[in-house]
């Protein structure tokens, strides 16, 4: 079985998933499997082409490699490949249309707002802004609408630092959302497999110095995880519950991260989902599955096979 | 029941036994969009590559090849901690162009001028001393300086470069407070990212007002030999020998990648150098320092260089116009050499925010605040034009003309985001510094 694992792309992202690239093909060659990396580039489809019995992992990070494009053309050149299919993909990428679909289905989610850049200047940004913290309150999370590795995410405590985090925010994309910053105990919990047969890995609980952003998430340091995290039984049973419900109903496949706030009720706050996780060497699935009673390898191995089905 | 309640990991097991100064060696958000520059996409404007589709590289070949048949067993052993000495005649040669009268004795060859401002910068500088340097400098310079826990106290440049005046205003607060100024850290020569020359004027003020406050300078100069429309300036050096170290490079002239480079220093200060350069590397690499020795040798060396002065020049013509044609709003200096414009963006706008917007539109600068130590510089950016052809550097700018007019908009909206440059020094990988 050979694997084409597709990292790079032209996303901001592209640094985070070069390495998770790497970290994936070394951790599948270590099981004797012959893994080839390759960025997005003219020279796809030749490969493709060329990997009849293969298996395309894509692992790029942001737009292309998670809005479904990627997807759709690997579907075009009929490869099998690890991951959501394209329509599921669309949905999931959109955060505030992906919180509505999930939203739809019980698991909560903090209380949001999506808006383009174009109806702040049209209504007067100052008007909206007071709209948002009058509804919202304060503290509160802006983040692009499409995206991830916390780019573009600012932390509002101050009704002063809206605007910078709103021209932070658009400099990533044309809509922000914008939501409550729900207090309580940060989880990611790794999803694996697909439809009824999907597990969870254990929770990773993340205990950050301030905002978990970038800085955070890719420099070793500033954050203590805890896998398993130290939740009460019945809390980590339902933040494995809402993680599973939230792969079920997008349609997720092979592997996923769903982001989300515990909140002091016991609450799972469902705060994002993540189609082609982070893999790096600080990235959460990696961390939950090294906690997992099976291998690392055993697991990444089990996703390929499922691939090939 | 609870799950095990353990430690935790930070993922490091080694976070707490860091140096101190370690702690500010972090991947930024910056660093990680610059990955997306090197796609074919991408027109970068961000690095400082020069152009070396523009060497005889089948000439290169044909010397490297004679050079590990015929001296190979020398050329790939150690060499000499101080560099090779034919090559360091060589260099004494080269310097000649810009006035400098040296011995070989007194050139230590290095792994590109990046080490030579290490060895300088390591040798010199405790924890809290102060390295005096241009608004803005070089960010590679800066990395180091922060690395060895400098502070650095910017002194303002205008179109002729360093002003002797804030020079002196500079040193004299300085030293009122109590403070120790070990060196002055300038790049005379079309300075990056400024791209202004010091006067020839003003180069004999400057060294004056440094010998009175016994303060080192350290003469920076890889591009001295890239004026597009006069004879080098003598440099720094060849007025002060007791005062100045030297730092050359053969990156800009010939090949970053033999990364040999080298610094010329007072005598006592020489023998340190090359102590801590053994004591860091050993040696500079002997097959580089041979392979560049061959090119001088054997090559029109002078001749290429005249031509990367003309193949710069159209380059940097092709920048200047475009931005002309496509971001009027914005200011700019024009250079008479190197590989460098440093733009002052319209009113209101930040280099570092917009950034991630320009990758989005596939083409890549350096936001002006990489050039300082404290943040400022938000409103400037550094374009290169070294690299991409002249038709690229029209289309980059271009490109970027959309990204100013989309943050333009933003902040129109939103009002200024001035003044959000951060206070920490990036660490450029080595195509972007």
């Amino acid at each position: 079985m050979d694997v084409l694992i597709l990292a790079g792309g032209l996303s901001h992202e592209r640094d985070v998933s070069l390495r998770s690239g790497r970290r994936v093909a070394e951790i599948l060659r270590d099981r004797g499997i012959k893994v080839q990396v390759q960025d997005v580039d003219t020279r796809l489809l030749g490969t493709l082409s060329s990997l009849a019995d293969g298996v395309v992992w894509p692992l790029l990070h942001g737009s292309s490699g998670e809005d479904g494009s990627l997807q759709a053309l690997l579907e075009l050149a009929g490869a099998r490949y690890v991951g959501t299919r394209s329509k599921a993909a669309r949905v999931a990428w959109v955060k505030p249309v992906a919180k509505a679909v999930y939203g739809r289905e019980g698991v909560l989610t903090p209380d949001f707002v999506t808006l383009p850049q174009s109806l702040f200047r049209e209504v007067g940004a100052e008007q909206v802004m007071d709209a948002i913290v009058a509804r919202f309150g304060l503290p509160l999370v802006v983040k692009p609408a499409r995206g991830g590795s916390a780019l573009g995410v600012s932390l509002v405590t101050d009704r002063a630092q809206l605007s910078r985090a709103m021209v932070h925010c658009f400099a990533y994309g044309d809509n922000a959302m914008v939501e409550t910053a729900v207090a309580g105990t940060e989880v990611a919990v790794s999803v694996i497999g697909t439809g009824s047969e999907a597990t969870a890995l254990p929770p990773v609980e993340i205990v950050c110095d301030g905002p978990y952003d970038y800085d955070a998430r890719y420099n070793a340091g500033r954050v203590q995880y805890f896998t398993p995290a130290r939740l009460e039984t019945a809390d980590a049973a339902r933040v494995t519950e809402a993680a599973l419900t939230v792969h079920r109903v997008m349609g997720l496949r092979d592997l996923s991260r769903v982001d989300m706030i515990l909140d002091h009720e016991g609450n799972p706050q469902v705060l994002d989902v993540n189609i082609a996780p982070g893999m790096t060497e600080t990235s959460l699935l990696p961390q939950a599955a090294v906690a997992d009673p099976r291998d690392i390898g055993e697991i990444y191995e089990d996703i390929v096979r499922a691939a090939l089905v | 029941m609870t799950t095990p309640d353990g430690p935790g990991t930070r993922l490091d097991p080694w976070f707490d036994s860091y140096a101190a100064r370690a702690h500010a060696m972090r991947a930024s958000e910056i660093r990680a969009l610059f990955s997306v520059a090197n796609r074919p996409e991408v027109v970068s404007l961000a690095g400082g590559m020069p152009y070396i589709g523009g060497l005889p590289l089948e000439e290169i070949a044909e010397m490297t090849r004679r050079l590990v048949l015929e001296q190979g067993e020398v050329a790939l052993q150690y060499g000499s901690g101080q560099g090779d000495e034919g090559l360091r005649e060589h260099i004494t040669q080269v310097m000649a162009l810009e006035g400098i009268s040296a011995h070989p004795d007194d050139v230590v060859v290095t792994t590109g001028s990046q080490q030579a401002l290490d060895l300088v910068t390591k040798i010199f500088i405790d924890p809290g001393d102060v390295v005096v340097a241009e608004a803005p400098s070089y960010v590679g310079a800066l990395g180091v300086f922060r690395a060895q826990e400098a502070d650095v106290v910017h002194v303002a440049m205008d179109a002729d470069g360093l002003v002797p005046e804030a020079l002196e205003a500079t040193l004299v607060r300085l030293q009122s407070e109590g403070r120790r100024v070990k060196f002055l850290y300038t790049v005379p020569n079309y300075h990056n990212p400024g791209g202004v020359t010091l006067s020839l004027e003003r180069r004999p003020l400057i060294l004056e007002i440094c010998r009175r406050f016994g303060v080192l300078v350290l003469e920076d100069n890889p591009y001295g030999l890239l004026g597009f429309d006069r004879d080098p300036l003598p440099a720094l050096r060849s007025m002060s020998e007791d005062g100045v170290i030297y730092l050359g490079s053969f990156s800009k002239t010939f090949a970053p990648g033999y990364r040999v480079g080298w610094a010329v220093a007072p005598h006592a200060v020489r023998e340190k150098l090359v102590l801590a350069s053994e004591a860091a590397i050993l040696c500079p690499s002997n097959a580089s320092q041979f392979a560049i020795k061959a090119y001088l040798d054997h090559a029109d060396w002078q001749g290429q260089i005249k031509k990367f002065r003309e193949q710069y020049r159209e380059r940097r013509d092709a920048m200047i116009s475009a931005l002309e044609e496509h971001i009027p709003d914005a200011s700019w200096n024009v250079p008479d050499g190197g590989f460098y414009v440093w733009v002052k963006l319209p009113p209101g706008l930040n280099a570092k925010s917009m950034l991630p917007r320009a990758v989005t539109e596939r083409v890549a600068y350096v936001p002006g605040t990489a050039f300082y130590y404290d943040g400022q510089g938000a409103d400037h950016m550094r374009l290169s034009y070294c690299y991409p052809t002249p038709e690229r550097i029209k289309e980059g700018v271009r490109r970027l003309s959309t990204v100013v007019d989309a943050e333009l908009e933003t902040v129109r909206i939103f009002g200024t985001d001035e003044g959000t440059g951060g206070d920490t020094v990036e660490f450029p990988s080595p195509d972007i510094a």
